[in-house]
């Protein structure tokens, strides 16, 4: 009975996010766009994103190398030690780190921010002044972070390889100009575009379920919390099938 | 979209006694509970009417039915000949700019000074508004409620008085026909809501606006009232000028007055 039960929401809660991406995107494409608003939210979602977002990066590329080197020093292949730690960061590594940490701060304050909205009437007052909520609120923040977290992403990428320099630095001798021609020629575009490429939909991802999880908050301080947690929950849950999902294409495609 | 109506324009016909807003039949239920049931109420120009009713009786969904922000099962309810129930999305955009709302809860942006709060609404109905006329809307609209002094403040910093006084400057100010206001003094001292009410009889006064109030504050009911109707059971239980309900033997009716 429970089982029929959670089926079933299940299926309301997937229905209801489906009719939600329609309505975004019928929303967006009519004009008139919210242009101010829209590079107002890339200023909070992009820009002030990128000191975690650095920090992160960095320690996760100082902390990768640090860790890989035994096991090649093992096989004695430490001198493809920036190769290993470059591939490993741009094609998994950076995005997924950069989307989560991005999903956790960014889906959480626009799930709380919306939520408190929602329940203080202020979606119902932009309605009833002649503003549509869903281009005004929506849509500006669902594109912000669809074209913000691929350019986090690139720059996280560079972050981590710095910190992966350092890394290399501790134990070994290398420059600067010699690591990243190492790293670089071991890279291919098969590389390293459809790993940017699956960020759009990452922070798609995000966006979305931040404004959605927001706009359908409960009353109360209680819900405007729910709504900030399971955004955060749902954003990274769907990060990671993402992630699986843009694999097996790439794979299929021969992309490899 | 562009809005045909203007700002200036107070010359509205003072032709009394002719309906503004008239439901008709309306029902509206949550789930198993029915809110309206059979509702039937009409305005009349330059009336301020006040719905009584117990809380959770449904007054609140009464009024956002009439804006248009809840859908009602059926029933009409016409604004200026508008039916809103089966407007479009911009058909009611339209309509909504002659409708002022005054939420309970004061639903002011909080991200956003106290100006822009004001301006907000006047940049979406008027696409075409200069600057500077702009700014005469939002220094009259302060004016009005007398916090002049408080535009570049956020809603934050101000009492729950001034705030109920910015949030009636922000739905006045774009001149609205109609104006309904949800429970506009409760919560409030005596003090504070006297000052409210006798903003509202002003502003009905210089803006010759007709409106549905929301009260159970009695002191409120008898100041501002021309007709009192009593939401019941989904219904009009009852309506007439406050006397005469005051008047009344019926035991619904007289628990609101004593
Ligand atoms: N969106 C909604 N979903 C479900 N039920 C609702 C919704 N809005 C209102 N209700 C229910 O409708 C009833 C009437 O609510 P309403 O807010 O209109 O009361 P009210 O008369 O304004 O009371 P108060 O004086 O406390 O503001 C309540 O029982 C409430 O639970
Ligand atoms: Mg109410």
């Amino acid at each position: 009975m429970s089982l029929i039960l959670s089926t079933k929401k299940f299926l309301d809660e997937t229905g209801n996010m489906a009719r939600f991406v329609g309505r975004f995107f019928s929303a967006g494409i009519r004009p008139r766009y919210e242009n101010k608003e829209l590079l107002n939210q890339c200023f909070i979602i992009g820009y002030q994103s990128f000191p975690l977002v650095g920090l992160t990066s960095f320690i996760m590329g100082l902390v990768l190398t640090m860790q890989l080197r035994p096991s090649l020093v093992d096989y004695g292949v430490e001198s493809q030690l920036p190769v290993m730690v470059g591939l490993a960061i741009v094609r998994e590594i950076g995005p997924v780190i950069t989307a989560l940490i991005f999903a956790g701060k960014i889906g959480s304050s626009i799930g709380a921010e919306l939520g408190s909205m929602k329940v203080t009437e202020q979606i119902d007052a932009m309605e009833v002044s002649g503003i549509k909520p869903f281009k005004y609120l929506v849509a500006t923040r669902v594109l912000a972070a669809t074209l913000m977290l691929p350019i986090l992403t690139i720059l996280g990428d560079a972050v981590a390889l710095f910190g992966a320099y350092l890394g290399v630095n501790i134990k070994s001798v290398t420059s600067f100009s010699l690591f990243f021609l190492q790293v670089f020629k071991s890279l291919s575009y098969s590389d390293v575009l459809p790993a940017i490429f699956k960020t759009f939909f990452f922070g798609f991802a995000v966006g979305l379920v931040g404004c959605y999880k927001g706009f359908n908050s409960n009353k109360g301080t209680q819900g405007v919390g729910i709504s900030a947690n399971s955004a955060v929950v749902l954003s990274s849950v769907l990060i990671f099938i993402i992630d699986l999902l843009a694999v097996q294409l790439t794979e299929v495609l021969g992309l490899n | 979209m562009k809005a045909t109506i203007n700002p200036h324009s107070n010359n509205i016909d003072t032709e009394d006694n002719k309906p503004v807003i008239v439901i008709e039949h309306l029902h509206k239920r949550f789930g198993y509970k029915k809110v309206l049931n059979d509702f039937n109420l009409i305005v009349e120009r330059n009336k301020n009417v006040v719905v009584l009713g117990k809380s959770g009786s449904g007054k609140s969904v009464l009024i956002k039915c009439i804006i248009g922000l809840l859908k009602p099962d059926s029933g009409n309810i016409n604004v200026f000949g508008d039916n809103i129930p089966k407007l479009g999305e911009d058909e009611l955009d339209q309509a909504r700019a002659k409708i002022g709302f005054l939420f309970q809860s004061n639903a002011l942006y909080d991200s956003m000074t106290i100006r822009e709060n004001l301006e907000f609404p006047l940049k979406r109905h008027w696409v075409e508004i200069a600057d500077d006329e702009v700014n005469r809307l939002v220094a009259e609209s302060l004016e009005n409620v007398g916090l002049a002094h408080t535009s570049g403040l956020m809603p934050s910093e101000l009492s729950g008085g001034m705030l109920k006084r910015i949030a009636l400057a922000r739905t006045m100010i774009l001149k609205p026909e109609v104006i309904l206001y949800d429970e506009p003094t409760t919560g409030l001292d005596p003090v504070t809501s006297r000052e409210i009410e006798d903003l509202i009889i002003a502003l009905q006064k210089k803006y010759h606006t007709s409106s549905i109030i929301i009260s159970h504050d009695m002191n409120c009911v008898k100041r501002t009232a021309d007709v009192v109707v009593l939401l019941l059971d989904g219904k009009c239980y009852a309506q007439g000028s406050f006397e005469e309900l005051q008047l009344s033997e019926d035991q619904n009716i007289k628990q609101f007055f004593e």
